[in-house]
């Protein structure tokens, strides 16, 4: 974990968003993960996706749990507040932050070991609570911090660095998510900021569970030959199937889109995101279509990217639960007890 | 010996049959005359089937514990007769369902035997499987209410309120009480001698059990966020809170919550949502038991570490592992107070009866604020699920919620810079922020070793400085949480010290040893760490006798090592069948303890 402070310069002539923010007051302190880890571009996304969806830095949440890539939020918009829980379960605590206050905006970082092996129980029960978050999973396949042992996302037939290959099912998180009722699924690439960026902004403002499953390298243990999780091996069996563009409040929807092409989707939450469909066939909002396309993809060696489902038609946690609007931490005492005449009263059934 | 209002029911049935609420309906009753009860229900872990108890004691005396014996079973269990009438006390009585021949191998010179053909008199009245049985339930209050001359007025009143809005139901069972009460008065000289007489000791009292105090406890507390998963005998806490939300924190027009209540997927998650919760500002709870600790265990000491509140409450059962779910004990004492790995101490208050459940969830809930620290409200499953007569709770209408050290968005504003673990105030509390309320608040939350900046650290100097501190704010809580409960008078060398669900028990074995001429001074504990006062109570005894319902003295334990007390003074008395202890059971572990020398 970093604790190295990052000197707070920036150019007069970097771009401010509407906060007049640039994206360095975005930044968080000097990653110490090793040099060319895919997590690292992937805050770099995270980083450019809440500059430019004008976030106030202290209404996000930054949610972690145990592993490299738990780790990363400290490297990420410093005036956050930022939660380091423990191995697996980040799920929870997002859980009781968000039931407490409504109106902040919740990130939460994991990796394949935290959410897939130690931490599955609690990521399966997230996406059954529709629980309204932005879930981001750094896969790479491997247990980096304690040295390179396969995780539960290794490919059948994926060598380790040393030893054996893997023999055993991979759990996909998106197939998984899928099954489980996960309102957006997404998958992308650490390499590949361009898709990955829109996608983390449809999540953070998608209202409701979504997951964003991002393969992201281990340049220490797990980018060697042989290896399904590498930088080579995924760049040349990645495929994009459906990408979105993040529609900007104050922009319009000026392109016109050819049927079966790109779509514009309408979020929960009022926000605005247009599909571009790379494969025409391909329908994200149909739930049996995306899990018969993203195995058969599987099957024959594919990885798929992009949007791969979304349903903006399922209520999140507050709203199923009908919790009233303000978050419950801003509650006044006042109104959360009956008083002491009323105590009296309800005494009787007891005499 | 029986005597008037200090008589023992016994009701012997089987679960699922619906006696529970006939069983209330006599212990209301005699509370309503004016009479002091006692009700203990032992039940098995088992929905339906099983031998099931239900113990009324009448205590014109008004003790608050369970009895030693019985004086009148109502034996309705043909599983469990045997047993059941071996228990009832010399003199006493047995009622049985004499629609069925009893064995005559099953007999006793020594007591009167009632037999009393319910279920033929209920099946020839109620037409339906279920009414006859449920009938038959409401019939054996009627015999014991001629036995024992309990007030049909009384058992009238009940039944309308209770069936205030299904009148039929009033007449059939008025009917089925009827069944019993004739048949017994004709067929018996009634009342026994031993009966129930009108007093006017119950004025100002409540029955309640500890669980629904709790949740009402919660409630008033102004908790916002309840995390639990469902395990016994805790379960009944948070329906309470939820069946008291559900009056009181629902706006009548849009039907919008003033509460979230989240079934977790299990104790882990349980811990995770109320530290999420208690981090982001909410007054957040779970209640569990013992093997639900265990699992939280980690988070637990999360919390002690990054210094978040919490509360948690333990419903104690019998252990280890699975234990006897249904049976209660004293047993997570040390797993509470050091749970979790590294070095960790948790703040514990020790409620002894339901009216402190309730009184001290708003304390939990300040304190744990106070001292940005996990606190446990150790009650157990005699004090949660059992019947207890306290006085009526009363609301302090002044209170104000403690929330503790929290720096605003105007005390933020004025900063230079905040930083999260300074002992500003020379107490060991630091002062925290919530997330959402201003830039300049922000700070990483992490379980890993930290300077008192907040900032990450391996150096061994920054992270000592820390865990020292630490130790800072646990002398302060030792100041903070609520003071023992001591009744001295200084020419006692000897003394009884207890906790929790033992102080009615403890209580009438003091009275009953001043007939042995025994005086003992008597300190009950309410919380960990131990005050000061309790520190000097065992300091000024020679003899302190610990009362504690589990087998490795683990009271005892926590007190030789929190204030170092003298162990060679401190004789543990240890009850731990799973059964509720007893004033008995007291009394004869202090007088064999004198009889071996000891002093009194």
């Amino acid at each position: 974990m970093t604790y190295i402070a990052k000197p707070r310069i920036s150019h007069p002539s970097l771009p401010k968003n509407e906060l007049g923010l640039t994206t360095r007051d975005y930044e968080g302190a000097v990653s110490t993960l090793c040099a060319g880890c895919g997590h690292d571009s992937v805050t770099a996304a995270l980083i450019q996706a809440v500059f430019e969806l004008d976030i106030e830095p202290h209404m996000l949440a930054k949610m972690s749990g145990i592993g490299c890539s738990s780790k990363t939020p400290a490297y990420f918009v410093s005036q956050a507040h930022g939660f380091n829980s423990v191995h697996g379960r980040m799920p929870s605590v997002t859980t009781g932050a968000n039931a407490a206050n409504r109106d902040m905006t919740y990130i939460g970082v994991s990796g394949d070991g935290d959410s897939l092996s130690i931490g599955v129980g609690q990521f399966v029960h997230a996406i059954r609570r529709n629980l309204n978050m932005c879930y981001l999973i750094e896969n790479n396949g491997v247990y980096g911090l304690t040295k390179g042992q396969f995780s539960a996302s290794a490919d059948i037939g994926s060598k380790p660095k040393k030893g054996l290959p893997n023999q055993q099912e991979p759990i996909d998180p998106a197939s998984a998510a899928l099954a489980l009722g996960a309102t957006y699924i997404a998958r992308s690439f650490s390499g590949d900021k361009e898709q990955l960026v829109p996608l983390i902004k449809g999540a953070i403002m998608h209202s409701g569970f979504s997951l964003v499953d991002v393969i992201s390298p281990c340049v220490t243990f797990n980018d060697h030959e042989g290896s399904t999780k590498s930088y080579a091996h995924t760049r040349e069996f990645y495929h994009h199937v459906a990408n979105i563009d993040y529609v900007h409040p104050s922009e319009e929807i000026k392109a016109s889109y050819a049927e079966g092409e790109s779509m514009p989707i309408h979020l929960r939450g009022g926000d605005t995101i247009v599909l571009r469909k790379i494969d025409r066939e391909y329908d994200p909002t149909s739930r049996a279509d995306a899990f018969k396309y993203l195995r058969d993809r599987f099957n024959a060696g594919e990885i798929t990217t992009g949007l791969l489902y979304t349903n903006e038609n399922r209520e999140e946690m507050h709203e199923l639960m009908h919790n009233t609007d303000t978050p419950l931490s801003q509650l006044p005492y006042e109104g959360l007890h009956p008083g002491s005449d009323e105590l009296k009263k309800l005494q009787s059934r007891y005499r | 010996m029986a005597a008037v209002n200090d008589v023992v029911i016994k009701i012997a049935t089987v679960n699922g049959t619906g006696s529970a609420s006939a069983n209330g309906l006599l212990r209301k009753a005699i509370f309503r005359m004016g009479v002091p009860v006692v009700g203990k229900n032992y039940f098995p872990s088992n929905i339906q089937g099983l031998p099931t108890w239900y113990e009324i004691r009448v205590t014109g005396a008004d003790y608050r514990c369970r009895s030693d014996r019985v004086d009148v079973m109502v034996a309705m269990n043909a599983q469990t007769y045997a047993k059941d009438l071996a228990d009832v006390e010399p003199g006493g009585c047995l009622i049985y369902d004499s629609t069925w021949p009893r064995s005559t191998l099953l007999n006793r010179e020594d007591i009167t035997i009632i037999g009393i053909p319910l279920s033929k008199m209920c099946n020839e009245h109620f037409e339906g499987a279920r009414a006859r049985i449920l009938m038959k339930n409401i019939a054996y209050v009627g015999v014991i209410a001629a036995l024992l001359d309990v007030d049909l007025d009384l058992i009238k009143s009940l039944l309308e309120e209770t069936f205030a809005t299904k009148q039929h139901l009033i007449a059939s069972n008025m009917e089925a009480i009827h069944l019993g009460f004739d048949y017994a008065s004709k067929s018996f000289p009634c009342p026994l001698p031993a009966h129930v007489e009108k007093m006017d000791a119950t004025k100002g009292h409540i029955v309640i059990d500890g669980n629904t105090a709790a949740g009402l406890g919660c409630l008033y507390a102004g908790a916002t966020v309840g995390a639990w998963y469902p395990i016994t005998p805790s379960t009944s806490l948070m329906d309470a809170f939820r069946t008291f939300c559900a009056r009181y924190r629902v706006d009548p027009e849009t039907g919008k919550r003033t509460y979230c209540i989240i079934q977790a997927e299990d104790e882990l998650a349980a811990i995770g949502m109320v530290l999420g919760a208690s981090w982001n500002g909410a007054r957040s709870f779970t209640p569990t038991s013992g093997p639900g600790i265990s699992l939280m265990s980690e988070l637990i000491g999360f919390a002690y570490y990054a210094e978040i509140p919490a509360v948690l409450y333990n419903v104690q059962r019998t252990g280890p592992s699975t234990g006897m779910p249904t049976r209660t004990q004293q047993c997570d004492l040390l797993s509470c107070a050091y749970a979790s790995h590294g070095d960790t101490k948790h703040v514990l208050l020790f409620p002894a009866d339901p009216a402190e459940c309730f009184y001290m969830s708003p304390q939990a809930f300040d304190l744990a604020e106070r001292l940005q620290t996990p606190v446990m409200v150790l009650t157990d499953l005699d004090i949660g699920m059992n019947d207890w007569m306290v006085p009526e709770l009363e609301w302090d209408e002044s209170y104000i919620p403690d929330r503790g050290k929290v720096y605003g968005a105007e005390d933020l504003e004025k900063m230079e810079n905040f930083y999260r673990y300074l002992d500003v105030d020379g107490d060991g509390i630091p002062y925290r922020t919530l997330p959402g309320v201003h830039p300049k608040g922000a700070y990483f939350t992490r379980g890993s070793g930290h300077t008192k900046l907040g900032a990450y650290t391996e150096n061994s100097a920054d992270y000592k400085e820390v865990v020292d501190r630490l130790l800072v704010k646990w002398e302060t809580a030792r100041t903070m949480v609520p003071e023992a409960e001591i009744r001295y008078s200084k020419f006692n060398k000897a003394a009884i010290l207890t906790l929790g669900s033992c102080d009615g028990a403890c209580k009438e074995a003091l009275d009953r040893l001043k007939a042995h001429n025994v005086g003992l001074n008597y300190c009950r504990v309410k919380a960990f760490p131990f005050t000061e006062a309790v520190r000097e109570f065992i300091d000024q005894h020679e003899v302190v006798y610990v009362v504690e319902q589990n087998r490795d003295a683990q009271l005892r334990m926590l007190l030789v090592n929190d204030i170092d007390a003298d162990q060679k003074k401190l004789v543990p008395l240890l009850h731990y069948d799973g059964m509720p202890i007893n004033a008995g059971f007291v009394v004869d572990g202090v007088l064999e303890e004198i009889a071996k020398g000891r002093a009194a």
